[in-house]
C-alpha cells in the first residue's frame, strides 16, 4: 500500500475543500438570487469541467501555470519554484475542476429557500449577514454537505487533470489514483487492487453517510 | 396621524393614494390581481415601486431620497403562507425577531408574545409539527415581537379551516385591543373585512375605488365597479327627470318613478346607474295599510325563491320590465308567513335612503 500517495490525496482533498467551499457558498448564494442577465453564461462557464475532457482542462491549466505564462512566472518569482508539477499547482487545478461539484448543490439548496422565508428574515429586523448566518446557511446546509462530499470524493478519484498538471512525482504530486495507474503499469496488481479497494470503500462510505445525513437534514428543513 | 400612501407602478399596475388611519384595522379589499399584496409589500419595503411616497405620522419611509430598508421599518408582517423558519422551533422563530435584545430579555419577550398569541406550551415544537391555525398564531407572535407600529397581514386566514378562522378573528380583535397598533389586512373576503376592519379600502386593478368606514363602504358603493366588487346584484340604469338638482331627485326606471336621496353624482347626465342591496328590497305586507307612506312601491312578480341557510334569495320581475330582474333577500320566516312563492304578485318598496346613486353609465364601467 502506497501510504504516501494516499495521504497526499487526502491532504489535497482537504485543502481543496478548505479553499473552495467558502467561495462556493458565496458564489452559489449570489447565483441563486441574482436577476443578472448574464447568469446562464457564468453558470455555463462554471459547469465546463463537467463536460470537458480532463485532459483539455489539464492542458489549459498546464499552459496557464507553465514557466512561460505570467501566472507561472509570478509564482516562480514569489515561491522560488514552478507552479506546474508542484502540490500548490495541484491544489489550484483541483479547486478549478471541482467548481461545479461544489457550486451546483449549494446553489440548488439556496434556490429552494422560499422567498417568503427571506422576506420574513428582513421583517424580523435581520441584516443581510445575520439572515445569512441564522436562516439561509442553516437551511442550505444539506446542499453544503453534499457539495463537500462530492468535492472530497471527486478529488480523491481525479486522474487526468492531476496527471497533466502535477505529473507523477512521488511524495509531491503522485496521488492515489496515479499511484494505482503506476502499479498497474509495473504489473503490481496486488498493490493496485488493495489501493483500488481502499478508494472504493472510502468513496462508498463517505457518500452513503452523507446521503443519510442529507436526507435527515432535509426532513427537518421541509418548507412549512 | 395616519399612514400616508401614494404608490404608482407599471408591473403590477398600481395607482393608489390613501390615508390609513392610525391605531385601527384597515382592510384592503379587492379581487385577485387588484394590487393588494403589492401595496402591503411596498409598505414593508419588500417591493420597490416606480414611485412611492410612504410616511407614518409624517415620518417618511419612502420618497425621492429615502428608502428605509425593511429591517428598520417598525413593522410586523404575516405573509400568506406565514414564512416560518422551518429549522427553528416556535421559540426560536419568535426570538429571531428579537436579536437586538440580550439573551435573557429576548427569551422573556418571546415567551410573552407566544402567550399573547395563545400558543404557550408549543415553544419547543418545529413549524412542521403545528396545525394551520397554530402556524398562523406563531407567525403573529413573531410579527408582534418587535412591538411594531404597523402590523401587515396578507390574507392571514386563507389557509385555515372555517372554524379556526372564526376563532382567529376573535383573537386578532383581542390582540388589536391590547396592542393598539395600526393593522393593514389584505383580504378578498368581504365578510372577513366586515367582521374585522373599522376602515376599508376597495381596490380594482391597482386603483382605489372607495375608502371609508367599513359599514359605509360595504353598503354605499360609490360607483358601479365598487357595487360589482361588493357583489351587489341589483345595479340598474335609470333616467333622471329633467331639472333634478335637489336633495331628492326623481328617477324614471322603466314605467316606475323612484325618489332617491341626493345629491346627484357630479357626472350624472340624463341617465345614471343606481343600485340597491337585496336586503334593502322590502316586502310590502299586503295585510298592513301602507297607503301613501310606502316609499318607491314597485309591483313585481316572484320568479324564483331559493332558500339559503336561514334566509331566501327571491328573484323578482318588476311590472312592465320584462328584461329586468330584481333580487330581494328575506328571512325564511317572512317567506313562510307571507307565502312567497314563484308566480305570486307582490309589492316591494325601496326606501329613498337605500337607493344608491352610482353615477353616469359608462361602457365597461
Amino acid at each position: 500500500m502506497d501510504w504516501a500517495a494516499i495521504s497526499l490525496s487526502a491532504e489535497l482533498a482537504l485543502v481543496t475543500l478548505l479553499v473552495l467551499l467558502p467561495a462556493a457558498v458565496l458564489v452559489a448564494r449570489w447565483l441563486a438570487v441574482t436577476p443578472w442577465r448574464g447568469k446562464p453564461w457564468l453558470e455555463g462557464l462554471l459547469a465546463l469541467p463537467l463536460v470537458l475532457p480532463p485532459t483539455v482542462i489539464g492542458y489549459y491549466l498546464l499552459v496557464a501555470m507553465g514557466a512561460q505564462s505570467p501566472l507561472g512566472r509570478a509564482f516562480e518569482a514569489l515561491a522560488g519554484q514552478t507552479l506546474a508539477f508542484s502540490f500548490t499547482g495541484l491544489v489550484v487545478a483541483s479547486v478549478i475542476f471541482n467548481i461545479p461539484f461544489a457550486v451546483q448543490p449549494i446553489q440548488r439548496a439556496f434556490e429552494a429557500i422560499a422567498p417568503d422565508i427571506r422576506e420574513a428574515a428582513q421583517c424580523c429586523g435581520l441584516t443581510f449577514w445575520q439572515a445569512f448566518r441564522r436562516i439561509e446557511l442553516p437551511l442550505a446546509w444539506p446542499g453544503v454537505l453534499s457539495a463537500a462530499v462530492m468535492t472530497f470524493a471527486h478529488t480523491l478519484g481525479e486522474f487526468g487533470v492531476v496527471l497533466m498538471v502535477g505529473g507523477n512525482i512521488p511524495g509531491e504530486t503522485q496521488t492515489v489514483a496515479i499511484a494505482i495507474y503506476d502499479k498497474v503499469q509495473s504489473f503490481d496488481t496486488a498493490q493496485a487492487g488493495a489501493m483500488s479497494l481502499l478508494l472504493l470503500v472510502i468513496s462508498l462510505v463517505t457518500i452513503a453517510v452523507s446521503y443519510g445525513l442529507v436526507t435527515r437534514l432535509m426532513r427537518r428543513r421541509q418548507p412549512v | 396621524m395616519s399612514l400616508s400612501l401614494d404608490l404608482r407602478h407599471d408591473g403590477p399596475p398600481l395607482d393608489f393614494r390613501a390615508e390609513i388611519p392610525e391605531g385601527r384595522i384597515t382592510a384592503l379589499v379587492g379581487p385577485s390581481g387588484s394590487g393588494k399584496t403589492s401595496i402591503l409589500r411596498s409598505i414593508a419595503g419588500l417591493l420597490r415601486l416606480r414611485y412611492a411616497r410612504i410616511a407614518l405620522a409624517g415620518e417618511p419611509w419612502d420618497d425621492d431620497h429615502i428608502h428605509r430598508p425593511t429591517r428598520s421599518r417598525p413593522i410586523g408582517f404575516v405573509p400568506q403562507h406565514y414564512g416560518l423558519f422551518p429549522h427553528l422551533t416556535v421559540q426560536g422563530n419568535v426570538e429571531t425577531a428579537l436579536t437586538h435584545l440580550a439573551a435573557e430579555p429576548r427569551r422573556a419577550r418571546a415567551l410573552a408574545c407566544i402567550a399573547l398569541a395563545h400558543v404557550d406550551g408549543l415553544g419547543a415544537r418545529y413549524p412542521r409539527e403545528l396545525s394551520g391555525g397554530q402556524k398562523q398564531r406563531v407567525a403573529l407572535a413573531r410579527a408582534i415581537a418587535r412591538e411594531p407600529r404597523v402590523l401587515l397581514l396578507d390574507e392571514p386566514f386563507s389557509a385555515v379551516d372555517r372554524s379556526t378562522r372564526k376563532r382567529l378573528y376573535v383573537e386578532l380583535r383581542r390582540l388589536h385591543q391590547q396592542l393598539g397598533a395600526t393593522i393593514v389586512l389584505v383580504t378578498h373576503d368581504l365578510d372577513e373585512a366586515a367582521q374585522l376592519a373599522a376602515h376599508v379600502c376597495l381596490l380594482h386593478r391597482g386603483r382605489l375605488l372607495q375608502a371609508g368606514p367599513t359599514g359605509e363602504v360595504l353598503t354605499r358603493p360609490c360607483c358601479a365597479a365598487a357595487a360589482r366588487l361588493l357583489d351587489i346584484p341589483n345595479i340598474f340604469e335609470a333616467q333622471v327627470e329633467p331639472g333634478q338638482t335637489g336633495q331628492t331627485p326623481l328617477l324614471r326606471w322603466g314605467p316606475h318613478t323612484l325618489r332617491a336621496a341626493g345629491p346627484l353624482p357630479a357626472d350624472a347626465a340624463s341617465s345614471l346607474r343606481w343600485a340597491i342591496l337585496p336586503s334593502n328590497v322590502l316586502l310590502a305586507r299586503p295585510d298592513k295599510p301602507w297607503g301613501s307612506h310606502l316609499e318607491n312601491p314597485i309591483p313585481a312578480r316572484v320568479e324564483e325563491v331559493i332558500p339559503l341557510g336561514g334566509e331566501a334569495v327571491v328573484w323578482l320581475r318588476p311590472e312592465g320590465m320584462p328584461e329586468t330582474r330584481l333580487q330581494m333577500r328575506v328571512t325564511d320566516r317572512a317567506v313562510r308567513r307571507h307565502a312567497v312563492a314563484a308566480g305570486q304578485e307582490i309589492t316591494v318598496c325601496l326606501r329613498v335612503a337605500d337607493v344608491i346613486l352610482l353615477g353616469a353609465p359608462h361602457r365597461n364601467a
